[in-house]
């Protein structure tokens, strides 16, 4: 939270600053021991994860798996799993959109209306962190409930069957991410819309710019770093996520976690799990840096 | 009623945003409300007609509640302990130092964050395996550490990079050694930075599902009691400490933040 809430690092200010000290080992003995735990606990099962996504898939955890790089894995877990990749993609795409389109109003009026409720709006929207995530996924399955006033209302709805449900369609699947996700997107956002000078509002209302065109050539540029850090912050999780799709959907609205956490866990299949793991995180990174370079910020980290 | 409208014309910005801040609240509701609810079969999800307030006279009267509370409360006070240093030391080398391989050390704490929850833990869980370490309380410690200490870092640093460095500059002018120059300005200066982060790993470890499922072993953690009791119907009662937590974190995050406000107003300083 605080993470996002402060201003990012100003490099040009640390260059101007006299050197505070000048034994040069020491930045190397402060990053040590951090260093060593992400080099351990990171970038080796990083590795290790490449490695054994290329094991023949032929062995097994009791017999031991032989390095045959095998790249045929990943084109067998494609071939298998192109739909839950593509599920995986597209519902997470509609939740960042649906986060964003929620989330700008909410962080600009408590930015900029809230006056002295500033604070505890703030912290009513991290709130939702206080109770576990688990619980309050599982709560949207008795507001969606099939005899709840939710599905009630939907199918009151013209050209809604009355046999419609909410539960175990993607509908909910989506919903489900798009709540959980939802601060991470609202405090980006305030981080950044709380910043705004409102001198540069007034200067665009007095040269007689309407509301819209103040919002779409003031307000929107001005606020890019915060939707920039706000769609990377809601799209990666909620790529990987299968916690939504196991509890409000079924089988058919599975992502690619689900197919992940399932090899590894219950089908026991290393290699392709690993394939499939390299894969998402590959393919996230990929998106992650076109993205970056295309809104032209690289102030996010 | 005329008058309604009208505000709500002038500040349907505001309308909005309270609306999406009930959507954020209305599980929480629901949470609340099944903890005073005796549900109709086990397996049941909807809302009965049957109050009732014996859930919360009793919060561990189902087996097994406790022992996973205890469980999450004990990794997630040892994985903050670890993640606040390592990760406070990080941020000072980051932010206060210019040295051959910074982007790299960078790059090192964004990637962890960059990466989906699931990807984590299976690799984390392949290299176990692959080790033969027996999987339990500091497998998923050492996961934990893993995932808060970029939050740590990026929090901390935030703080750092804010400091205005006149502050420091004066404590050498009025002859203070380096050591006396952190101890009495930069510290106090950074604490808040560090006590945020720290709580932000405490909530982070004690609600993570995901990569404590890929290596916890047999150990039970709270979120992963929570969801074998899914399957088989959960206990009200894992509803009673929900709402608690709830409301006691609700009450401290507020208190602390509207004193901080206000000393911030009476001038100490730095805000």
């Amino acid at each position: 939270m605080g993470a996002t809430a402060a201003p990012p690092p100003d490099d040009r200010s640390t260059v101007e600053r006299p050197p505070r000290t000048r034994r040069r080992g020491l930045p190397f003995l402060l990053l040590l021991p951090g260093g060593l735990w992400l080099l351990l606990f990171f970038v080796v099962p990083s590795v290790q994860l490449a490695a054994t996504s290329l094991y023949d898939r032929s062995g097994s955890l009791e017999t031991g798996y032989r390095q045959a790089f095998a790249f045929g894995n990943y084109v067998d877990a494609v071939a298998e799993y192109w739909p839950h990749l593509l599920r995986s993609a597209g519902y997470a795409g509609i939740a960042t959109v649906i986060c964003l389109l929620l989330g700008y109003p909410l962080a600009y009026a408590i930015a900029q209306k809230a006056g002295r409720w500033r604070t505890l709006l703030l912290v009513c929207v991290i709130a939702p962190f206080f109770t576990t995530f688990l619980l309050r996924t599982l709560a949207w399955k008795s507001i969606l409930s099939d005899n709840g006033p939710v599905v009630a209302l939907w199918r009151a709805l013209p050209f809604v069957p009355d046999d419609a449900r909410l539960l175990a369609t993607p509908v909910a699947v989506v919903a489900g991410l798009v709540y959980n996700f939802l601060p991470f997107m609202v405090l980006p956002l305030y981080a950044s819309l709380e910043r705004l000078d409102r001198r540069m509002l007034e200067a665009s209302r007095d040269l007689y710019a309407r509301p819209v065109a103040t919002f779409r050539r003031v307000t929107l540029p001005l606020s890019m770093p915060g939707v920039v850090a706000g769609t990377l912050l809601t799209f990666i999780p909620a790529t990987g996520d299968y916690i939504n799709a196991e509890l409000l959907g079924t089988p058919n609205q599975y992502m690619i976690g689900n197919v992940i956490d399932s090899a590894f866990l219950v089908r026991l299949d290393y290699p392709q799990a690993a394939a499939l793991s390299f894969l998402l995180m590959a393919t996230i990174l990929v998106m992650v840096f076109s993205y970056l370079r295309a809104a032209g910020t690289e102030e996010v980290v | 009623m005329y008058r309604f409208w009208r505000w709500v014309a002038d500040h349907w910005v505001l309308v909005i945003g309270l609306i999406v801040l009930a959507y954020l609240f209305l599980p929480i509701v629901v949470v609340f409300l099944l903890s005073v609810n005796r549900p109709a079969s086990r397996l049941s999800y909807d809302l009965s007609a049957q109050w009732t307030l014996e859930y919360w006279l009793d919060p561990f009267g189902s087996a097994g509640i406790a022992d996973a509370l205890r469980v999450s409360i004990g990794i997630a006070l040892v994985a903050t302990l670890i993640a606040t240093v390592l990760g406070t030391l990080m941020a000072f080398a980051l932010a206060r130092h210019r040295f051959r391989g910074r982007g790299t050390a960078n790059a090192l704490v964004f990637l962890p964050m960059a990466t989906p929850e699931v990807v984590l833990g299976s690799s984390l869980l392949a290299l176990f395996v692959m080790l033969r370490v027996p999987l339990g309380f500091w497998t998923v410690v050492i996961a934990h550490v893993l995932f808060c200490l970029s939050f740590v870092v990026v929090t901390v640093k935030a703080r750092l990079a804010g400091l205005d460095p006149r502050l420091q500059e004066a404590a050498m002018d009025l002859y203070a050694t380096e050591w006396q120059t952190f101890r009495r300005v930069t510290l106090p200066l950074v604490l808040p930075g560090i006590a945020a982060a720290a709580l932000l790993s405490l909530s982070l470890s004690f609600d993570d599902f995901i990569i404590t499922n890929f290596n916890s072993g047999t150990t039970v953690t709270f979120p992963m009691f929570v969801w074998g009791a899914a399957q088989r119907g959960i206990p009200r009662e894992v509803n009673v400490i929900g709402s608690a937590v709830f409301v006691l974190a609700f009450v401290l995050v507020l208190v602390t933040q509207l004193r901080g406000r206000g000393q911030a107003r009476r001038g100490t300083g730095v805000s």
